[in-house]
């Protein structure tokens, strides 16, 4: 029974924790996030939810209530953005260490200073080694449908790592769109019964859990934790299939558009993703075989997947929502020409850091992009390798 | 109360084999803690000499579950524990009576966890607080905390040409916990075994967050002879350095241990046992121990004022 | 420890360790320089050596003080400075320990 909703994207989360039901969330309030831990902590007050809601005093705090919760034997999400991420930093790579699956709606915003609410992407790119699984949502359809499958991948047997799952900020958070959500009680069974392992409430079974290591021991717990992301790949692809069959909606990890021919491809995560869909489709119009690909997972990143998508492309252009200073470039930019590095093909790889600070980043200007493709595509080469798009010199 | 004789038949729940130094008030502090729960229990640690010394990986010295996660969130790591032990019960799965404890020693109790903790409390978690106070961040090698006593010698706050010591008053955080108005508030100290199982014993019955500040001796840090933890936990009380009290609801105080005329041990003489102090001694530094022997006697006039206008019922 | 450590793929997820109280085949007796040595006659049974020893390591039997647990009394000296019988008495480690290093007990 599908039920069509027109709501914003913090909405969209909101009904995706409403099904879920976790049986702890402990969060903290911060611009563009805020809207999801409010409509949940109404849902608390009229007993629509089980949840036992911890309004923390800090993020630091919210993901360390996640972290016993989580230890303690029960399903716990939390939520935020921004200097909220980054407040948390230290316990986010707690939480991974730890092998607790919080669950956590991530709304990408800008880090200050100076201080900005509106979306990037340097939040959650700030967290990539934290050892976390990164889902990316375009709008506010995936924002939902993420959220459900990233229980099940998070909490999977072979996993046991948390997952945050974002969204533009503003764009997608505070957008209305219409989407649609399963029945409640497809949802509950999909994402199914939490299995606590190695539970603290256990008191027959006393264990210990964050022992201090020396280093005989740190670099295998590390080893280990490395190995368990590998999984997370296959497990998000099953998931996939499973709630393909429940909802019709087919994910994988990542989307693509018009990529199978295409000879000058564009690179982006998230809402801008949705713009570039246009943009391809009006090029395609006017007969340039451009195409698109749009990462769903960005940790584990899909390296030989996407590569493999890339390989018979004759230039890619990578668009960044957020910089790495003193890299070679963006992050998603970094990690996509690695991954073709391998092909041995040496295709042409750029990047475009755009839409810093919530900077409106429109059609003119993803076509510009393409326009620069098709120059190198024909010249073989780039005129320089890192742009910044739509920055007033 | 059990007696000493029936405690003694329980199996530790602080097993033997941590890594605690020889003589850690710390250690004292927990086993009488653990004594004095007849429950199940939940305990959690934030970084520290405590927390490090009991769980080198492979071994764990706790009988009991136990979870540290970092240093400033012993308190914020609880609430999420007590929050997921309520909504289990709530909906079935669990019927059991456990309780929660949480351990931070002065460092991430005064300072880097102070946050938190004021938090958790504000939001009355069932659980207790439990701060083993040695006076500095020992377990990174002494160094000053919101804790350390004026006077005191720490690696960061050392004497010198410059300054005495630490020139800054201990931060008074139990009177700042009794100040949340939560339902127990208590100060106590390892020599006072009897004193402080009772309290603990007491706060297992009390629904809400509590808090006892547990005078916890570092012989390391406090550069004393082997030995003398527990003596000098006592003269620590007897000096009223550290006054044995509980305060019920934030409003109502009670002193535990008044010491009589004859018993009352001059601070310097407290001071005199421990190294960390022995910069005072030096002539010129006449001033600075008068001071703290006023301060003392201020800071123990105004606790008896305290109990003597709370209200008595 | 004589077992060889454990490599990644044996270890539980986590660094979670599942053998509680197991800290007490760590023997911290190998730290002493000083041991107590317990006197049953002068012994009143008042147990405040169980209740201050930081190390849980006077050997209690069926309710009395029996004598110290060499394997991990670390020699710190509390129990004999609280002991209201003197029952308790610090003596150099180096009197109980041969050239040779000999197991701790």
């Amino acid at each position: 029974m599908v039920k069509t909703l027109a709501q914003t994207g913090t909405s969209a989360m909101a009904a995706a924790m409403r099904q879920i039901n976790p049986d702890v969330v402990a969060a903290y309030p911060i611009t563009p996030q805020t809207a999801i831990v409010e409509e949940f902590s109404s849902m608390v007050a009229n007993g629509v939810v089980k949840a036992e809601l911890v309004q923390v005093e800090s993020e630091h705090s919210a993901m360390s209530a996640c972290i016993g919760a989580g230890a303690a034997g029960s399903r716990v999400m939390t939520a935020t953005s921004s200097a909220g991420l980054a407040l948390m930093w230290e316990v986010l790579y707690v939480a991974s260490g730890c092998r607790i699956p919080v669950i956590m709606p991530m709304v990408n915003r800008a880090l200050s200073a100076p201080l900005n609410i509106h979306c990037d992407h340097s939040d959650s790119m700030g967290a990539r080694d934290a050892g976390w699984i990164q889902i990316f949502s375009e709008n506010a359809q995936q924002a939902y449908d993420n959220l459900l499958q990233a229980v099940r991948i998070g909490e999977h047997e072979k996993v046991r790592l948390p997952v945050m799952i974002m969204m533009d900020g503003f764009i997608t958070s505070h957008a209305i769109e219409r989407f649609d959500i399963l029945d409640d009680e497809a949802a509950s069974k999909f994402v199914g019964e939490y299995k606590a392992v190695n539970p603290l409430l256990d008191v027959e079974h006393p264990v210990t859990h964050g022992p201090f290591d020396l280093f005989d021991y740190n670099f295998e717990h590390k080893r280990a934790q490395a190995e368990a992301m590998k999984p997370a790949k296959d497990v998000a692809l099953k998931v996939a299939q499973e709630f393909a069959s429940l909802s019709g909606r087919q994910y994988g990890l990542f989307a693509s558009h018009q990529l199978k021919d295409a000879e000058i491809a564009v690179v982006v995560l998230s809402s801008t993703g949705g713009t570039a869909r246009g943009v391809v489709d009006k090029l395609r119009e006017r007969g340039v075989k451009a195409g698109l690909l749009i990462p769903r997972l960005f940790r584990p990143f899909p390296a030989e997947e996407i590569a493999d998508a890339l390989k018979h492309v004759k230039a890619v252009a990578v668009m960044d929502r957020s910089d790495s200073f003193g890299a070679q470039g963006g992050p998603l930019f970094i990690e996509t020409r690695h991954a073709l590095y391998g092909l041995g093909k040496n295709i042409p790889v750029t990047d475009y850091i755009f839409g810093i600070g919530g900077r409106d980043t429109g059609p003119d200007q993803i076509e510009k992009v393409f326009a620069d493709l098709q120059d190198i595509a024909a010249s073989g080469k780039a005129k320089q390798t890192v742009n910044y798009l739509g920055v007033r010199e | 109360m059990a007696s000493l004789k029936e405690i003694v038949q329980q199996k530790p729940r602080l097993a033997s084999g941590h890594r605690l130094c020889p003589g850690c008030g710390a250690s004292i502090a927990v086993n009488q803690i653990l004594h004095a729960i007849n429950y199940p229990v939940v305990v959690t640690s934030a970084t520290g000499c405590l927390e490090v010394s009991t769980t080198p990986f492979p071994y764990t010295s706790w009988e009991v579950p136990f979870i540290h996660s970092a240093f400033e969130n012993a308190a914020a790591t609880i609430s999420g524990v007590v929050a997921a032990y309520n909504s289990l019960k709530r909906q079935g799965k669990i019927s059991q009576d456990i309780k929660f404890l949480a351990f931070g020693g002065d460092g991430g109790t005064y300072d880097i966890g102070f946050q938190a903790l004021s938090g958790a409390v504000e939001r009355g978690h069932d659980f207790l607080y439990v701060c083993y106070d040695n006076g500095a961040y020992m377990n990174t090698g002494i160094q000053r905390s919101g804790a350390t006593p004026i006077g005191a010698a720490t690696t960061t706050a050392p004497p010198g040409k410059e300054s005495y010591g630490k020139v800054q008053r201990r931060k008074d955080i139990t009177s700042i916990m009794a100040a949340h108005q939560i339902p127990y508030t208590a100060q106590a100290s390892v020599s006072y075994w009897k004193d402080l199982m009772r309290k603990v014993e007491k706060a297992m019955e009390i629904e809400g967050p509590k808090f006892i500040n547990v005078l916890s001796p570092c012989p390391r840090g406090w550069r004393s002879i082997d030995g003398q933890s527990i003596a000098l936990a006592k003269e620590a009380v007897l000096s009223c350095f550290w006054p044995l009290y509980e305060v019920e609801d934030g409003n109502k105080w009670k002193v535990n241990v008044k010491p009589r005329e004859e018993q009352k041990v001059p601070v310097a003489e407290w001071f005199k046992k421990q190294g960390r102090f022995k910069h005072l001694f030096k002539p010129g530094n006449e001033p600075v121990l008068e001071q703290i022997q006023t301060e003392i006697d201020d800071q123990w006039q105004r606790l008896l004022a305290k109990e003597a206008s709370s209200p008595t019922e | 420890m004589a077992n060889k450590k454990k490599g990644w793929k044996e270890l539980e997820a986590g660094g979670v360790i599942k053998e509680a109280g197991n800290s007490k085949s760590y023997k911290t007796g190998d730290w002493r320089v000083q041991r107590p040595i317990f006197d049953a006659e002068k012994c009143s049974q008042c147990m405040l050596c169980v209740i201050y020893c930081p190390d849980a390591s006077i050997a209690v039997k069926e309710g009395k003080v029996t004598g110290i647990d060499y394997e991990h009394c670390k020699g710190c000296g509390i129990c004999a400075t609280e002991c209201p019988k003197d029952a308790l008495e610090m003596k150099s480690e180096a009197e109980f320990r041969t050239k040779k290093k000999e197991k701790v007990g």
